[in-house]
């Protein structure tokens, strides 16, 4: 009785929590409130009258905290998809592991004693169904964010990795697991319970790993924000297996806001979410949009800083590019001086700009940009033909004007940062060669836009040091 | 009945679930992410009550998924705080 009153209090701590993350005010109080939330829950849990071995509670804690306390801590803001990533994935595992206990405890007891124990209502094909759940979620959550992790983290190439038969397969390991689930449900206590569960799990991690493959790096917001949403319906399937109101609360919230950050990214980019993760971008379509007249025209950095010195409104877009050459702080350098010169600075972040939601905005918070100075795209483009110079760093596809011109083009819909209506055009980049997506931006054939080759970080640090 | 009443938690708990995010300003989509992503840590919870018990499978399994969802919680939260942190107003 009480350890379900302090479960009620601890949900009511997820929920303050995660309304206040919905606003930059009150977001630490938040994550403070969910904290405490979480500490609370777990003490009541220690209460459980099944407990009766503390040792290895207390050593996993410990082993834990230690390990995840020091790579939060050490870990760089750059890196931050990765991270975030992989934390995900082990939330995932813990999930399968709990399932999986689960079911280790009903083999020891036996089921008469096991749902005699939870009061004796709860049929026996419930409570491995939500076995069999919390093991696929949980499983295609793990190797699904390792994948990504290793996409992110450069461990892995981030292109598509494409074979001839994956659609299939991809259908044949979906249809063995539906059909070993439902072969598992129909008679719980038969003899190859154990058999199915260890089929159930292998495949899970094997569509985890074949169902992120195929997605390209810059299609990661979206699935890192699915996966989290996964994270959660795996801890409400393991509430359903262990019948526990918290786990089922908290995981509800976490599975509805990893779907409306899906939703969110999907609609910045103009798909859907199943061409986001069947379509395997760019590689099938073979569409690559029509072909461009013209040059692209480069410019020395001493002759950006004479322009850019006139310029009374500047708007800097940042893109994956500036995370990868760790040119924030630089960034932000600039538009100190640029300030200080007189003109108005603004930054211009698309909402898939970069490798997981809001990317940018932690790196030029990193970078002590104040945050009033960033601006969403449905803010910046009305006012985009008034400014004098837009400079783009490392971004690409996000300000294509192919998208927003060209019907042929493979991006042609997605809602662009409109940088070419701007009077000049600075686009930091290292060499001539297509962007990630391999598509063409016709933006760099523009007249009023100019090249600036190099890495992005030397080239504001020249810059930098022209206006000093 | 009750399987009856944690279907209907869960059920409000989507609702619930939908109706606080529906509208998160874009530059905390990080934030959210990683913090969200500490809750779901909660597992911890069932992981537990696994590693408490005396049969040696539940057990290991158990006391598995307890490191796995530590770090899943204390990570998370640290870093979500390490991020909110540096969200600073120009004033300040």
């Amino acid at each position: 009785m009480l350890i379900n009153l302090i479960y009620i209090a601890a949900s009511i701590l997820f929920i303050l929590g995660i309304k206040k993350l919905g606003s930059a005010d009150t977001a630490r109080s938040g994550n403070l409130l969910s904290a405490v939330g979480m500490a609370l829950a777990v003490v009541a849990t220690l209460f459980d009258r099944q407990i009766l071995d503390f040792t290895w509670i207390f050593a996993g804690i410990a082993i834990g905290a230690v390990i995840g306390g020091v790579w939060a801590m050490r870990a760089e803001m750059t890196g931050m998809p990765e991270l975030v990533a992989l934390f995900n994935g082990f939330g995932g595992l813990a999930s399968v592991l709990v399932g999986w206990a689960e079911f280790g405890k009903i083999q020891g007891q036996g089921w008469q004693k096991y749902l005699a124990a939870s009061g004796g209502e709860v049929p026996d094909w419930f409570t491995t169904l939500a076995i069999a759940l919390a093991l696929i979620i949980g499983g295609i959550t793990f190797t699904g964010s390792l994948i990504a992790w290793a996409k992110l983290s450069g461990r892995m190439g981030g292109a598509p990795t494409l074979f001839a038969g994956q659609k299939p397969l991809n259908l044949l390991l979906m249809g063995g697991i539906l059909l070993a689930s439902i072969i598992w449900v129909a008679s719980p206590q038969a003899a190859r319970a154990e058999t199915l569960l260890i089929t159930v799990v292998a495949l899970s991690l094997l569509i985890g790993i074949l169902g992120v493959i195929p997605i390209g790096g810059g299609d990661m917001p979206v699935v890192i924000s699915l996966l989290n949403s996964f994270s959660g319906l795996a801890a409400c399937a393991a509430g359903f297996v262990v019948l526990n109101n918290v786990l089922l609360v908290a995981g509800c919230l976490v599975g509805a806001s990893g779907l409306i950050l899906t939703i969110i990214m999907c609609k910045a980019m103009n798909r859907t979410l199943g061409n986001v993760l069947f379509g395997g971008f760019g590689a099938t379509t073979g569409k690559t949009g029509a072909q461009v007249e013209g040059e692209m025209k480069a410019l020395s950095v001493q002759d950006a800083y004479y322009v850019l010195e006139a310029a009374n409104s500047v708007v800097i877009v940042p893109g994956y590019g500036m995370a990868v050459a760790q040119a924030q702080h630089a960034c932000k350098e600039l538009g100190v001086l640029l300030e200080k010169n007189g003109a108005e600075v603004r930054y211009a972040i698309h909402p898939v700009a970069g490798r997981m939601p809001g990317h940018m905005n932690v790196l030029l918070a990193e970078a002590d940009v104040p945050y009033e100075q960033l601006c969403e795209m449905d803010d910046v483009n009305p006012i985009m033909p008034t400014v004098d110079v837009a400079i783009v760093i490392g971004a690409n596809d996000v300000v294509n004007p192919a998208a927003a011109e060209d019907p042929t083009s493979p991006i042609y819909g997605m809602p662009i940062i409109n940088v070419h209506e701007a009077r000049s055009v600075f686009v930091l980049k290292r060499g001539q060669g297509a962007g990630f997506s391999g598509l063409v931006n016709t933006l760099f054939f523009r007249d009023n836009c100019r090249m600036i080759y190099g890495d992005a970080k030397s080239t504001l640090t020249s810059l930098v040091s022209e206006f000093e | 009945m009750e399987l009856i009443l944690l279907l209907f938690i869960f059920t409000l708990s989507v609702f619930l679930g939908f109706e606080l995010i529906s509208k998160v300003p874009s530059q905390l989509h990080t934030p959210l992410m990683s913090g969200s992503n500490a809750i779901s840590g909660i597992t911890i919870v069932g992981a537990l009550v696994a590693a408490g018990l005396e049969i040696p499978l539940a057990k290991w399994l158990g006391f598995g998924a307890v490191i796995l969802a530590t770090i899943n919680v204390v990570g998370g939260y640290l870093v979500t705080d390490r991020m909110l942190g540096m969200f600073k107003k120009k004033d300040q």
